[in-house]
């Protein structure tokens, strides 16, 4: 995150021109320097590393449409579970690639969201409401999922195992970079898109709308067009990761796919990086993603203090709870605009 | 099932309707509120009666709708009841508390605690339970609500979201994730019209119906409760008459949660003891209030009923799949229909 906040310290106005070749070079920069990550990081690393990146891209997607479009979704499991499980589907079941299973992964999921999209602003919900809604929505799914023959109700899939690396079946030894790489492209082209997307006259009138709707409708505006538009690449973007998250842990079942906790995991990293920033979800995943793993370490061989806790889970969670309730009480701007503002500051 | 919805939709009051049940109607709009409530609450009727009807025809066997309905009944009330703690908080402090089956929870824990080490009966936990439950309320809502009010509805949300994620994992984390229960002494079943229901289940029912009316009674006959309602109707206005605003919302939180206490007890013969048991009551209240209209705290014991009800016929006309599905269809189906009645708020 360095270079981001190097680059922005540069402009020379406290409001400066809409900076979108600084952060695609802050991506590019980004990419580089984290590519031999793996091959000096030891394994268990690695897989934190991987799972920060998870993280990022459905924090990145529900920040495009909940940060970017204003609306509020307490529901990105939905996108996510229907990535993960069209992957699923399509490999166990027909034998398809994971590739393709991710393409129509973002198909469906992006699909979904325009027709949940549509009846949502068809009749107007709009904050709380929409949120609930949203909610509903993807427990909808958890449940038909859990009760439903055709994707083996709650059991849920194992991905087979290749007798040998494929980069066609998306299978390498567990060990190996690759998967690291892969999030690592993902992670980036989500960044990018979210960029693109912005710096779009799609992403300029989706700010519009959600700044004043009313003001963006009376200039002509087509606001529902935008905002079908923004929910269709946050499910995209959020999808493709519980695609890959299929890929990466072998496993899915309708907890792991559609529960409020993916949604939940979908909003931390956001809120607590910067809501409606571009790094923001970055910034969150990379603080959130390896709490978990401290907190298991901590509680595998507990300090003396904390004895009574040995084996127990959930602190991380805990963590997670207390971080966003002091974030949105102290910085409810989130870590990243924090930062960037300090800078510009001194 | 499309069909109740429909009805139940239709019947919406519109913006004021907010205030109906916990500021009677007054001076203006007296009458149309009136009417209003008064198609509402036939509408919603005419919409149970089909569905029941409908569940007679469906089911194989009257036996198994009658049923359906005894249980839905009996479990609308206590979600009535939890129902009625979130309205109120809503209504007052405008905030949507996702932290309250959280706080049920607690109350479960303190309940299978208190029964399991002192041997208690589990219903005499409720004179520990609904204090430390009032006493929690205030000291959250003091301590950190407090600092959001007046913020925006997300950040209320994502702070009562935190509060839930710390309670319940905070419960994980010192009790474990297995599975417990409370016994209720002398539990047995009892036959009502051709259907059964466990006596735990029946009192469960009249406790929530009894604590309902006293939360209803403290609301309209008390000086404390006019000055909730006061402020949950005119937040400037009564403050302007002397009203410390900022006491009755640590007040209404407390109250609110206390509910949440008091049901935590009620339902522990019921449920299975564990961390996740408050989430599911939680889905289900934000169902029941949204139903009953934001705010409204009898409307909160009528959405129970209905919600109660079509949890139970939905394993009739959705067989194999789990009832929640039918409380969610009924949720979505009355926030669409029911667009700008349901925010009351706003307009």
């Amino acid at each position: 995150m360095t270079q981001t906040v190097a680059v922005d310290r540069t402009s020379p106005a406290p409001l400066p021109r809409k900076p979108w070749n600084r952060h695609l070079l802050a991506v590019a920069v980004l990419a580089v320097v984290m590519v031999p990550v793996p091959l000096l990081l030891p394994q268990a690393q690695q897989a934190v590393a991987v799972r920060v990146m998870i993280f990022a891209l459905m924090s990145i997607g529900w920040n495009v449409m909940s940060g970017f479009g204003g609306l509020f979704s307490f529901g990105h499991a939905a996108y996510f579970g229907l990535g993960a499980y069209t992957t699923a589907w399509l490999l166990v079941e027909k034998g398809l690639s994971p590739w393709i299973g991710m393409a129509a992964g973002v198909v469906v999921a992006a699909a979904f969201a325009v027709v949940s999209g549509y009846l949502l602003l068809r009749y107007r919900l709009k904050g709380a409401y929409f949120a609930l809604a949203t909610f509903a929505f993807a427990e909808m799914f958890r449940l038909l999922a859990t009760n439903s023959d055709v994707v083996n109700r709650a059991e849920g899939y194992h991905i087979p195992l290749q007798v040998e690396e494929s980069w066609w079946w998306l299978q390498f030894a567990p060990s190996s970079p690759n998967y690291f790489w892969i999030a690592l492209a993902l992670t980036v082209v989500a960044l990018v898109a979210s960029i693109l997307f912005l710096r779009s006259r799609t992403g300029q009138f989706a700010l519009a709308v959600r700044d004043d709707q009313d003001a963006a409708a009376a200039l002509g505006i087509p606001v529902m067009r935008y905002q079908l538009t923004t929910m269709a690449i946050s499910a995209g973007i959020t999808s493709v990761a519980g695609a890959f998250y299929v890929q990466y842990y072998l496993f899915i079942d309708p907890d792991l796919a559609f529960g409020s906790a993916v949604s939940i995991q979908a909003i931390l990293p956001a809120v607590i990086g910067g809501v409606g920033t571009i790094w923001g979800p970055v910034v969150g995943a990379a603080i959130l993603g390896p709490l978990s793993d401290v907190t298991a370490t901590v509680l595998r061989n507990p300090p003396a203090f904390l004895s009574f806790l040995e084996g127990r889970g959930g602190l991380d969670v805990v963590i997670y709870g207390v971080l966003l309730i002091v974030i949105i009480l102290v910085l409810p701007q989130g870590i990243y605009s924090a930062v960037r503002q300090r800078w510009f500051r001194s | 099932m499309t069909n109740n919805q429909q009805s139940v939709s239709s019947s919406g009051t519109g913006v004021p309707e907010e205030d109906t049940a916990t500021v009677p109607a007054k001076g203006r709009g007296r009458r149309s509120l009136g009417a209003a409530l008064g198609r509402s609450q036939l509408s919603v009727v005419a919409v149970l009666a089909v569905a029941v009807l409908l569940a007679y025809l469906l089911a194989d066997s009257p036996v198994i709708a009658t049923q359906a309905i005894v249980t839905g009944l009996l479990i609308g009330g206590v979600y009535g009841l939890v129902a009625m703690g979130l309205t109120l908080i809503f209504g007052v402090l405008d905030i949507v508390n996702f932290a309250h089956g959280a706080f049920l929870a607690v109350a479960l824990f303190i309940t299978y605690w208190l029964v399991s080490s002192m041997g208690l009966h589990p219903y005499v936990t409720i004179l520990v339970t609904v204090p430390v439950m009032f006493a929690v309320g205030w000291a959250v809502q003091r301590g950190v609500l407090s600092g959001a009010m007046g913020k925006p509805l997300e950040n209320q949300l994502l702070i009562t979201l935190g509060i839930s994620l710390v309670i319940e994992n905070g419960l994980l984390l010192l009790f474990g994730a297995n599975p417990r229960s409370v016994p209720l002494p002398g539990d047995r079943t009892i036959g009502i019209l051709g259907a059964v229901a466990d006596l735990s289940r029946i009192l469960a029912f009249v406790g929530a119906l009894v604590l309902a009316g006293v939360l209803f009674l403290v609301l309209q006959r008390t000086r404390l409760g006019t000055a909730i309602r006061a402020v949950a109707a005119n937040n400037a206005g009564a403050q302007l008459v002397g009203i410390d605003t900022r006491r009755i919302y640590a007040l209404t939180f407390a109250i609110g949660t206390a509910c949440a206490g008091a049901a935590g007890t009620l339902v522990s013969p019921l449920v299975t003891v564990e961390p996740s048991t408050g989430a599911l009551f939680n889905i289900v209240a934000f169902v029941v209030v949204v139903i009953g209209g934001m705010g409204n705290v009898v409307g909160a014991l009528v959405g129970g009923f209905v919600i109660g009800l079509a949890e139970q016929l939905g394993t009739i006309f959705l067989p194999g799949q789990s009832p929640l599905l039918s409380v969610f269809i009924v949720f979505v189906l009355v926030l669409f229909f029911r667009p700008q009645g349901l925010f009351g708020r706003t307009s």
